[in-house]
């Protein structure tokens, strides 16, 4: 079995501070993290190999010349290749140019007979790629999985709805997104920091993906961001500041009051 | 046709969300809204409830295979529909279904999509669709358009409208289609379904008590557990929380959780990072209990308690109790 797991460099929304003039994130390496959803799916795809020695997990990333970092983190925690997708031409590309440049290198380095991604990045926060790389691919998907095992002719997926708790079996080749339910992917061996070190990660363009310029980056984007802004909140409450028990009476009071004028 | 949404049906029934998609059309295109439903079989009063809540043509894909959400199936039901009715807008709801149809969809059609809009709205010298998001943990929102492909596609946060009421009267085209059984081919066989327990039960509550670090210790939730079941409230809390694993994921309420329209919302301990306001600002009345003046929830609240939960929520069941049912 081959598998690929799809991670991005994202920054660390704990810690992202905003540019006030620009309304942009101010990016810094240091800051720079895996996207912790994406860990869920490298450990699908390192539980399936734990049954199965033979099989094969590449970690696939495309992002600037840095993302390599994300890449040893992913083999250092276990993965045995990593491809480092990085050319200038694709940044600006949402969802659906991402989704091709992505589905093309899997097209080129596959097959493989699954692909894992997180349920989304918290950055860019959409959860389209996964299921527009499948669309692209032409294969299976399944998103929302909370647990994955080896099944009869494909895996066994658990997949949780708003509704329902849903077993699927997965015919392969699939694109496989998975929530935090799958657990957490464990700490990085020491063999593997060192193993990680040495191994040369292959980087390819867009070109040598098969791809014109034109189709991919802001040209090969369908959605313009046109406008960002604050999000603007407020409203103007009564305020009461509690220092003793009477203020602290006035307090509930006025919560028991409040709660009370909606039941009405 | 101008707009056109993706309604919603498990077990024969239509979904809530079909109805709040009914709600944003309504605002872009009234009098111009078709509706997309696929099935395993809907009666016509069902379907007629689409039709009183704003829809002017319902478009019903019909098969027994099409009982439970497959991407594959469902997306030749999207794209005829689309073909159909040629919509210069598609709209969907940003649910698990939502969210795994559509870009596949989308994808197939190369066109762009929004995800998890909070507004729509046309712009009014293009007509384009403006689509309104949150990015970045909701640190900032993003305006989206799609200016040269068809459809203009975006997913909805589920619960961020009220949904259309239904008006008598109201008269619009309702289509039975058989799906063809070329369509029954996906790459997913169910095994077995199991209805969740708790479901919705947060996004559904009319009142929410959240907890969030101002509560300290997780032994200090029994109490605040007794609140809730005092003002008849379901619970809610914080990504923090729920990462402390002192509460269940299914009451993270906020980006990474569920979006909430309650009555009333009371926040314990709640200091209101954006992430969890993106998730509880469309409550109708917010009220906050929070130690630190400076708290941002304190922007958001229509009362603002600057003190100690740990004082306010012993005298409040307190006096709940003595003042009888609230």
């Amino acid at each position: 079995m081959r598998y690929a797991v799809l991670i991005k460099q994202v920054p660390d929304t704990r810690t992202v501070r905003m540019d006030e003039k620009t309304g942009t994130v101010v990016r810094d390496g240091s800051q720079a993290v895996i996207n912790p959803l994406d860990l869920y799916a490298l450990k699908a795809a390192l539980s399936l190999k734990t049954e199965d020695a033979a099989a094969n997990v590449t970690v696939i990333s495309m992002g600037p010349a840095a993302a390599e970092k994300a890449l040893r983190e992913a083999l250092a925690l276990g993965a045995d290749d990593a491809l480092l997708i990085c050319d200038r031409v694709a940044a600006g590309s949402d969802t659906m140019a991402t989704s091709k440049i992505l589905a093309a290198a899997l097209r080129k380095f596959g097959p493989f007979d699954a692909i894992f991604t997180g349920e989304r990045a918290t950055d860019g926060d959409t959860g389209q790629v996964g299921p527009e790389i499948a669309s692209a691919l032409g294969v299976g998907l399944a998103t929302y999985v909370g647990s994955v095992k080896t099944g009869q002719g494909g895996l066994e997926a658990e997949r949780k709805t708003e509704n329902d708790v849903e077993q699927w079996l997965v015919h392969l080749p699939a694109v496989i997104s998975v929530t935090k339910a799958i657990g957490e992917v464990g700490l990085p061996t020491l063999a593997g920091k060192k193993a990680a070190r040495r191994r040369p990660i292959p980087t390819v363009t867009v070109a040598e993906l098969g791809l014109a310029a034109e189709e991919v980056g802001l040209n090969g984007s369908p959605t313009r961001v046109v406008k960002i802004f604050h999000p603007s909140i407020g409203r103007k409450g009564r305020r009461i500041t509690v220092v003793d028990e009477t203020t602290l009476q006035q307090a509930t009071d006025a919560i028991a009051a409040m709660v009370k004028g909606g039941a009405q | 046709m101008k707009v056109c949404i993706i309604a919603e049906a498990l077990n024969h029934r239509l979904q809530p969300i079909s109805f709040e998609l009914l709600t944003r059309a309504l605002a872009l295109a009234p009098g111009d809204i078709g509706a997309l439903v696929v099935s395993d079989g809907l009666s016509d009063s069902e379907l007629h409830r689409l039709v009183a809540a704003g829809a002017d043509v319902v478009l019903s894909y019909e098969g027994d295979f099409l009982g439970r959400f497959r991407p594959e199936p469902y997306a030749q039901a999207l794209l005829a529909a689309v073909k159909e009715l040629e919509p210069e807008i598609l709209i969907g709801g940003a649910t698990t279904t939502g969210r795994t149809w559509l870009p596949y969809a989308a994808m197939k059609m190369q066109t762009g999509l929004t995800a998890d809009c909070t507004e729509l709205a046309i712009e009014p010298d293009s007509g384009l669709l403006l689509q309104t998001r949150p990015a970045i943990g909701g640190n900032i929102m993003a305006t989206i358009r799609t200016p040269h492909h068809r459809p203009q596609m975006a997913t909805v946060r589920p619960h961020a409208t009220p949904p259309s009421m239904e008006v008598a009267g109201r008269e619009g085209v309702i289509r039975h289609i058989a799906a063809p059984s070329e369509w029954d081919n996906s790459a997913l066989s169910l095994m077995q379904s199991t209805p969740l327990d708790e479901r919705q039960e947060l996004a559904n509550a009319k009142r929410i008590v959240a907890v969030g670090r101002g509560i300290r210790k997780p032994e200090h939730l029994p109490m605040i557990r007794e609140l809730a079941s005092l003002l008849g409230a379901a619970l809610g809390a914080t990504r923090e929380i729920v990462d402390r694993g002192w509460l269940p994921y299914s009451c993270q309420i906020g980006l990474s959780g569920r979006t909430v329209t309650p009555e009333l919302y009371l926040g314990l301990g709640v200091s209101g990072a954006i992430q969890h306001l993106a998730g509880m600002q469309t409550a109708a009345r917010i009220i906050a209990v929070n130690t630190d003046s400076e708290a941002q929830i304190f922007s958001l609240a229509d009362l603002a308690i600057v003190g100690s939960l740990h004082d306010v929520v012993p005298k409040l069941i307190e006096t709940v109790r003595r003042g009888g049912q609230l």
